[in-house]
């Protein structure tokens, strides 16, 4: 059961599903393309449920995908064709949020939690107490004791 | 008929369950045997209501029922018969129904063999497990009724979706279901423990099991469903870090959790408030897990305002077990007795550390799945957490963990020595280290971080075999009297062997699939080829097809390496009746990698697009998930298990 729901409405919307790049996209520079779905694989597609653009079938994210392809053929860098999208599309369409004040917790908490973990454990450490030395008073007794057993 | 019968069977089963809540747990308080017992008679009772309403509902998908909305909805009378049966659980209504089931079936195993537990301890485990079923049985019953009859039923039915025809997403939910509803036994163990003040090693005894079963159970699961996910939706992905996987793999992590911190309590009588604490996340994540998927909150928050009636009473079933739970432990988990003392390195200091870092991993799946959603409502800002976030959160986080697992099992009780334990791992780390050589050496392309991750694999691997080679002293005496060490072993030694060496296969498949894929999209013609990872893949020609539910277009490719004509594989559109349609990957394994071909769309001139992609060493993933599972299931035949639970220290005391 994993992305069934949202593929379920582009199966019903498209009577075939193809897959999400297809040949008519891509750049002739290998290097550039591969540029291309590295930028793909970080931008969700809008009207999908967790999909990036490289992944979906949907028509907007192949608008983006010719969009991206466009400006990195006018010599923009990645960081650029981000920003154009962005711009555009707000920060939603950002896989990996952006560290602001809004996503600070976000990106903090866990490794917060991890480092409580470690000084609430070694706050509550105890340490077992060496036992190996008896008392004199103790001793005696074990003595007795030991006598009393080795009599019988 | 039948259905109606079902739905009476189901009413009554509320009643049983009802009583099943309340009466025990009286007589615990007073100390009154036959009100306690009565609780065992309950439990099968209500498995016997359950099981025939579940029966009924099954009935009508196989018959076909359509004047069962349930059915009408969701099935068709072309479906084979597995995908019927399938189907009756491929929805929200039927698969709250399979939840219930599958608990009752726990909660009357509890009452068949719990024989050995004290009277008290019992009734009230019994009493918490049937106050979890009464919940489910009202949801079903006012929000998600599958037994509702149509006054006009359809000739035929709506059908199931295509992509969930498949023989591994049909045990899917069964099988994660049972994971989930197996840590709902723990929960009833931790909150009877809280009420009964007392944790002790009889209670881990019990607890444990029941937590390994469920892990097993969510394992298998888990791994079904990412498979399912491998082949079927024709991505070639395995693990997406969706809201819906993150729900099913939270709670896994606590289980792991859970399942290592048991120990201690059983052997060292520590850690118990923890492990209680753990019992309770544990359920509760599940509870989450099973809501969260199926109530679309996820997806938005408005699908809570879609269904109002369901939405509440999905909030006030999580919020009176999860805060209740959670309250209970706040007030009653001063009463438990800390127990046994360790020094910070020792065996009970190693699984305090694994904790920690499964929990901290928890909470970062955790919160990546959930900040989207508290930060809309909050202020009405949208963003997306995806994969790249929890490889920044999650990977970090678990990767020192991963590292520290050779070491856990060869720590010793109450205090260990670092440097025996380093010197029994020497040889492990050398050939980890000469593994990352070798491939750093002879892998061409990559990122640097491919060498490392299969270095990490080894050594998980190997760690685990050097701890089974210490305990049977190989080497340092002749081998038969290894082998019959081998052969004489605790059986839960080998399981922890077996699932840590798991663990390492499943790295080793995870690094290389993602890191060293290969991918060609092109546009061929009949005749037309492409090569990828020094395959040949030649479209031969399309045909068409007719399934039993199904019509399509199915293409054959000529898999050639070099000279040599190694296969053909047929990968297929399929277009269901009456709706929907699917790909059929076309697939060849071999133990290095996978050759994954997905015929596309139609191109001009009979031309198709296809996708050929090299994934290399997938299957590690699942063999390494599956040797994780039989760990868990070796480890649950250990004799211990079966037979010499230990009597408590003192009978629970009639209050």
């Amino acid at each position: 059961m994993k992305r069934f729901l949202a593929i379920l409405g582009l199966l019903t919307a498209l009577a075939l599903p193809g897959f999400a790049v297809q040949p008519d996209e891509m750049l002739a520079d290998p290097a550039l393309e591969a540029r291309a779905r590295t930028i793909s694989t970080g931008l969700r597609c809008l009207v999908c449920q967790n999909q990036s653009i490289d992944d979906s079938e949907a028509p907007i994210a192949r608008d983006l995908r010719l969009l991206i392809r466009d400006q990195l053929k006018q010599q923009k860098s990645d960081t650029e064709v981000v920003q154009f999208i962005v711009d555009r599309y707000g920060e939603f369409v950002l896989l990996k949020p952006r560290f602001e004040a809004d996503t600070a917790l976000l990106w903090l908490a866990p490794f917060a939690i991890l480092l409580a973990g470690f000084a609430f454990a070694w706050k509550r450490k105890r340490v077992p107490v060496n036992q190996s030395q008896l008392s004199d008073v103790e001793k005696s007794e074990l003595r007795h004791i030991l006598e009393e057993t080795s009599r019988d | 008929m039948t259905v109606e019968l079902g739905h009476f069977a189901l009413v009554l089963a509320l009643a049983v369950a009802a009583y099943q809540f309340v009466v025990p747990l009286l007589g615990a308080s007073r100390g009154d045997v036959r009100l306690m017992n009565s609780a065992s008679v309950a439990a099968l009772l209500q498995l016997l209501l359950i099981s025939i309403a579940f029966g009924s509902l099954i009935h009508a998908y196989i018959v076909s029922d359509f004047s069962v909305l349930n059915v009408a909805e969701n099935s068709h009378s072309d479906k084979p018969l597995i995908y019927k049966i399938a189907g009756s659980w491929g929805n929200h209504e039927g698969s709250m129904l399979l939840w219930v089931f599958i608990l009752s079936l726990f909660g009357a195993a509890v009452a068949a063999f719990g024989n050995n537990l004290p009277m008290a301890l019992k009734a009230r485990v019994l009493a918490v497990q049937a106050s979890i079923g009464l919940a489910f049985l009202v949801f079903i019953e006012v929000a998600s009724n599958p037994f509702i009859r149509l006054a006009n039923p359809p000739i035929n039915g709506n059908g199931l979706n295509p992509v969930l025809q498949d023989p591994a997403l049909a045990f899917h939910p069964p099988f994660l279901y049972a994971g989930y509803v197996g840590l709902s036994i723990s929960f009833s163990f931790a909150i009877a423990a809280l009420i009964e003040g007392k944790v002790d090693a009889a209670w881990a005894r019990w607890v444990r099991p029941w937590t390994l079963l469920s892990w097993a159970f969510l394992t298998i699961g888990i791994s079904m469903g990412s498979w399912w996910a491998y082949y079927e939706l024709g991505w070639g992905g395995f693990w997406f870090w969706d809201p819906v996987e993150n729900a099913s793999f939270m709670p896994w992590l606590i289980a792991t959790a859970l399942l290592h911190s048991a120990i201690v309590v059983e052997r060292r009588d520590a850690l118990k408030i923890w492990t209680v604490l753990l019992s309770i996340l544990a359920f509760s994540l599940s509870l989450m897990g099973t809501f969260l998927v199926r109530s679309g909150v996820l997806t938005s928050v408005h699908a809570f305002a879609v269904d109002p009636t369901r939405g509440l009473f999905i909030l006030a079933i999580l919020a009176i077990f999860i805060g209740g739970g959670l309250t209970m432990f706040a007030w009653r988990a001063p009463a438990l007795k800390a127990g046994g003392l360790f020094a910070p390195i020792s065996r009970e200091g190693g699984l305090v550390l694994n904790n920690i870092f499964l929990c901290a991993a928890a909470s970062s799946v955790f919160i990546g799945t959930l900040y989207p959603l508290a930060l809309e409502t909050l202020n009405g800002a949208k963003i997306s957490v995806g994969p790249p976030y929890f490889d920044l959160t999650f990977g970090p986080i678990i990767l020192p963990l991963l590292l520290l697992v050779p070491f856990g099992p060869m720590l010793t009780w109450k205090r260990a020595d670092a440097l025996a334990v380093m010197q029994r791992l020497w040889w492990a780390a050398a050939l980890a280290l000469l593994a990352t050589i070798l491939v750093y050496a002879f892998a061409h392309r990559g990122p640097w971080a491919a060498p490392l991750g299969m270095g990490l694999g080894v050594w998980l691997i190997v760690g685990s075999l050097a701890d089974l080679a210490t305990r049977i002293n190989l080497g340092r005496t002749s081998l038969s009297i290894s082998l019959q060490r081998l052969f004489g072993l605790q059986r839960s030694i080998i399981g922890t062997v077996m699932a840590h060496a798991g663990v390492g296969l499943l790295v080793i498949g995870v690094v290389a699939a993602s890191l060293w894929k290969e991918e060609q999209i092109i546009s061929l013609k009949p005749g037309g080829s492409v090569g990828v990872a020094g395959y040949t893949v030649t479209f031969i020609s399309e045909q068409p097809i007719n399934g039993p539910n199904y019509d399509g277009r199915s293409g054959t490719f000529k898999i050639n390496r070099g000279d040599n004509e190694i296969t053909t594989i047929v990968s297929e559109k399929r277009i269901f009746k009456p709706s929907g349609a699917n790909t059929q990957v076309g697939l060849y394994q071999t133990l290095w990698g996978d050759l994954y071909i997905v015929m596309g769309d139609e191109g001009e001139g009979g031309s198709r697009v296809v996708r050929a992609s090299y994934n290399p060493m997938v299957s590690w993933i699942w063999a390494g998930a599956f040797l994780m599972f039989a760990g868990g299931v070796m480890s649950l035949s250990d004799r211990r298990f079966r037979i010499g639970v230990p009597k408590r220290a003192k009978a629970a005391k009639p209050a």
